[in-house]
This record gives C-alpha cells, sequence and structure tokens, in this order.
C-alpha cells in the first residue's frame, strides 16, 4: 500500500446535495473526516481539528489530505451549454477502489451484467480498439470501442452501435464519452468520482452530463443507478479483493487492454493504494 | 391502455414487488420515476399528497390511490390473475395464511430492507441491529421453508405460488447486498430458485436472470 502517495491526489467526499441536511460525516483513506455544507463553501475537518483544502468541481465537494496535492483534473465537456449535469449520489461497495475504476473500464461484461440495456447476447464481441498512456497529461485513454447496445441511453429508442472513448485522468477516476443518441455530433459524459474509505471499501458517486431534454432528472438517475448497481455484487465477490498488478495473477484477454494499461500505469506512478503489488 | 400508474424508485425492493407481480401476470402499466436518491423526492409535497407516509411505491388506477404494497399486490392479483390461485383470498385457510406472510414481508422490509439501505446507500440507521433482525427473520424464513420441503412443497402457501412470496422475495434476495449472504440457508436458495424460474420473471439490480444458469445445466 501506498496512503502517502494516494493522499496526494483529491477526492470527491460529498455532492451538492448531501449537505442541505447537516455535515455529512464520512471516512477518506482511513481518516474519519466531516464535510459541512452549504457545498459552495463547504469545509473538510478531522477529529483533531485538521482543516483540509476544498474545491467544488464537477458539482462535487473534494479534498486533499495530502501536503502537495496533484492538481484536480479536468472535464472541460462538463460545463458546455445544454448539458444537463446530474450527480446521482453515493453508493458504498466493498470492493478496492482500483477495482470499481477498473470495472467501469471494461466493456466485455456488458452483455452478462446489464442484459438488455448495455448490451445482449449474441452481440459480445469487443472489437479492436487502441489503449494510450498519454505521456503530455499522463492519463491512461482507450479510443475507437464500439459495442452494440440495445438501450445506450435513457435518450436511446433501439439498439445502436455506440462508441465510445475511456479515460482514467487519476487512480480513482473513470470518465468515459460516448455516443449520444439525441445529438450525433456530441458525446455524452459519464464518469464515478470513487472515494477510497480504505483500501477494500468504496464510496463511489457516479456522475453525468449529458444532452437529454426528454428525461426527468429522476429518470436519467435512476438510468445510472440500475447500471451501476448491477456492478455491485459481483464487484464485492471479486477475488482477491485488492487489484492486482502482477500480470500472472489476472490472465488477460485483448478485451482487457484498458485494464492493462490501467494497471501499468498505477505501477509506474506507484499508487498502490488498493492493489496488490506482488504474487503475494 | 394501460392498467395502473407505478411511482417507482428502481432500487426499491417493494417497487420491484409490483413490476414482478405485473410481469408474471403480463399486465402493463405505466411508470414515474422518484427520485427517491439522492433527491428524497418521496418526502416532497407533492408525493406526501399523494402518500402521506412518504413511502414507495404509490399505486394509482385512475383516480384510486394505493400507498401499501401488499394491497397493490392483492389488487394486481385480484385483478388480473384469471386462474385465481395468485391469491386465494376466500379460501378460509390459505387466504388468512397469505395475509400472514404478506405481514411478514413488512417485517423484512424494517430488517433486510434497512440493512440494504445502511451497506449501500449509508443510509443513517444503526445497521447492525437491522442486520441481526434480517439473520432473525431469514432464519424464521428458512424454518418454514424446510419444513415445506417435508411436506412436498415449494411455495410458501399451497400449492401454487401466491402474492406472498412475491412479497418476501425481494428482501430476501437482495440480503447479500447487506453481507448477509445465503450459503447458510439451504431451503431459502431452492426458493429464490424456484420463484426465478416462474415464466414472466423480471429483474432488478442485484438480482439476475437464471437462464444462462439453466440453459448450461441442460448443455
Amino acid at each position: 500500500m501506498s496512503l502517502e502517495y494516494a493522499k496526494n491526489d483529491w477526492y470527491a467526499v460529498a455532492d451538492i446535495f448531501c449537505l442541505r441536511d447537516g455535515p455529512r460525516r464520512t471516512r477518506l483513506l482511513e481518516t474519519d473526516i466531516t464535510v459541512t455544507g452549504p457545498a459552495e463553501d463547504a469545509t473538510v475537518t478531522d477529529d483533531q481539528g485538521n482543516r483540509y483544502p476544498v474545491q467544488l468541481k464537477f458539482d462535487h465537494v473534494w479534498t486533499t489530505l495530502g501536503d502537495s496535492p496533484r492538481p484536480l483534473f479536468d472535464i472541460p465537456e462538463g460545463d458546455e451549454e445544454g448539458r444537463r449535469r446530474v450527480p446521482c449520489g453515493v453508493v458504498r461497495v466493498n470492493c478496492s477502489p482500483l477495482r470499481a475504476v477498473e470495472n467501469f473500464l471494461d466493456i466485455a461484461h456488458f452483455p452478462f451484467v446489464h442484459t438488455d440495456i448495455l448490451g445482449s447476447e449474441p452481440h459480445t464481441e469487443v472489437s479492436p480498439y487502441k489503449v494510450a498512456i498519454r505521456e503530455e497529461s499522463d492519463e491512461v485513454w482507450a479510443t475507437q470501442v464500439k459495442f452494440f447496445q440495445p438501450q445506450a441511453a435513457k435518450s436511446a429508442g433501439d439498439g445502436i452501435v455506440t462508441d465510445y472513448d475511456y479515460r482514467v485522468p487519476a487512480p480513482t477516476v473513470a470518465v468515459l464519452y460516448k455516443t449520444c443518441p439525441p445529438k450525433p455530433e456530441a458525446q455524452d459524459v459519464i464518469a464515478i468520482f470513487v472515494q477510497p474509505v480504505s483500501e477494500t471499501v468504496s464510496d463511489v458517486w457516479p456522475w453525468m452530463a449529458l444532452y437529454d431534454d426528454a428525461s426527468t432528472f429522476s429518470e436519467m438517475a435512476q438510468f445510472q443507478h440500475e447500471i451501476f448497481v448491477q456492478d455491485r455484487s459481483i464487484l464485492e465477490n471479486q477475488r482477491p479483493v485488492k487489484l492486482p498488478l502482477d500480470p500472472k495473477m489476472e490472465i488477460p484477454t485483448r478485451a482487457d487492454m484498458t485494464s492493462v494499461a490501467y494497471r501499468r500505469w498505477l505501477k509506474k506512478r506507484g499508487a498502490f493504494y488498493g492493489a496488490l503489488r506482488d504474487g503475494a | 391502455m394501460t392498467a395502473f400508474t407505478l411511482y417507482n424508485y428502481v432500487l426499491s425492493g417493494n417497487c420491484y414487488k409490483i413490476r414482478l407481480m405485473a410481469g408474471i401476470l403480463d399486465v402493463k402499466y405505466d411508470t414515474v420515476a422518484v427520485d427517491f436518491y439522492p433527491g428524497f423526492e418521496h418526502r416532497q409535497n407533492h408525493m406526501l399528497a399523494l402518500n402521506p407516509a412518504g413511502t414507495l411505491p404509490v399505486m394509482t388506477i385512475g383516480e384510486q390511490v394505493l400507498t401499501d404494497t401488499q394491497a397493490m399486490l392483492a389488487w394486481i392479483a385480484l385483478n388480473h390473475d384469471p386462474s385465481g390461485t395468485w391469491y386465494p383470498a376466500a379460501d378460509p385457510m390459505l387466504g388468512p395464511l397469505v395475509q400472514q406472510w404478506l405481514a411478514f414481508s413488512g417485517r423484512l422490509t424494517n430488517s433486510a430492507g434497512l440493512a440494504g439501505l445502511h451497506s449501500m446507500l449509508n443510509w443513517p440507521i444503526d445497521g447492525e441491529a437491522a442486520r441481526r433482525a434480517a439473520i432473525k427473520d431469514l432464519r424464521e424464513l428458512e424454518l418454514h421453508l424446510t419444513d415445506r420441503v417435508f411436506e412436498g412443497k415449494t411455495w410458501l402457501v399451497g400449492d401454487h405460488p401466491t402474492i406472498a412470496d412475491i412479497a418476501c422475495f425481494p428482501y430476501v434476495a437482495l440480503s447479500p447486498d447487506a453481507g448477509l449472504d445465503h450459503d447458510g440457508y439451504p431451503a431459502i436458495r431452492n426458493w429464490l430458485y424456484a420463484v426465478r424460474s416462474l415464466p414472466g420473471f423480471v429483474t432488478m439490480p442485484g438480482i439476475h436472470h437464471l437462464h444462462e444458469l439453466r440453459e448450461g445445466a441442460d448443455g
């Protein structure tokens, strides 16, 4: 584990809704903290009275426990006019924060876990796609990912071939850009911001920025809840609980290229919090 | 023409009871998505006007409003089950037994259901107390279903599945979400399998289809 490294990243610890009824008592990297609203002017303190830096971004309150934090990444598309931004609340999952991110990056499970929504049999093939670690931004990107989907979004009617780009801008954050059914020239943005409670417990904040004029906020948020909670029981049953970085421990296939790159990238950075470093 | 409107939250086991019963009896309905979480819309004025208790689901049949999940199951069965087996209300013994297990399903909502909300959405309740209550309820159900197996029966009551099975199914099936796995409850496992095998069965997040397993077993 590498707690010191993890402390210098920023993490979502509240959204713009959850502080309305009072402060949020929570845990980040095994430290108990209190997030006090309003979201626009939130404070984060620990039980010893230490106060941590705060910024409001992507409709969430972000904090860092480290002394020299790396900058918080940007999602410029989120600010585009006409998008509806949907913070979906928080879901607790008993899994490594890195397993939660890796699952979000995977396409091959769609027909089996998100049956008749994000995938269906017999359309199970994952076509070849491109994966790169972009040196200038130090991010993992998977591009030209194509998959047949019966109901790609709340705004999609019949099945379509959906184009995806995936991005990992920080060890516990994954962002995807996908075909936007009502606006073909644009892409919907969906992300998960994982708050690592510990190495084996995650609070996951899904967030979306969509072009969708037809659906209500409730419908869009429930679509995301349905998808995410379909993954939850599977995530909680993965063994080993921590994400193995030794390539011999879990044998990847071609469809897992994003995951392979993600694990390499974590290793290169020394982002070992939530990871299993050797064959042990 | 749809039969009713369901005010629905996709992760609610009680809402799922209605979707499941309607799926099995092939009843068409409309849904209104209610932002139970994170918006707590069920406690806002427009929803309280419909259901002062502030719970989900809510069902409207024209002007008529039903706010109790088990009453909704009864309505669907009495109006859309030509066989009359899903709710044998007039049978002098089966009718009361169905009522008893409907009441038990209410206990499950407050034990296993709350334990699930605590585990998944950090609901501000005593999670350990809910889990202890859930284990007690699961043991009681396991004992009953074991007795039923000795009698050569599959369902909670009588010879057919009833609304009592549907009412008790979701929070039992979802209990692993709260860390309460089914390993120690073989009779419950068999019964869950039987419910999932019913024609017209529909899923919810956390409760999956069986068909892949069945095809695998045959092939």
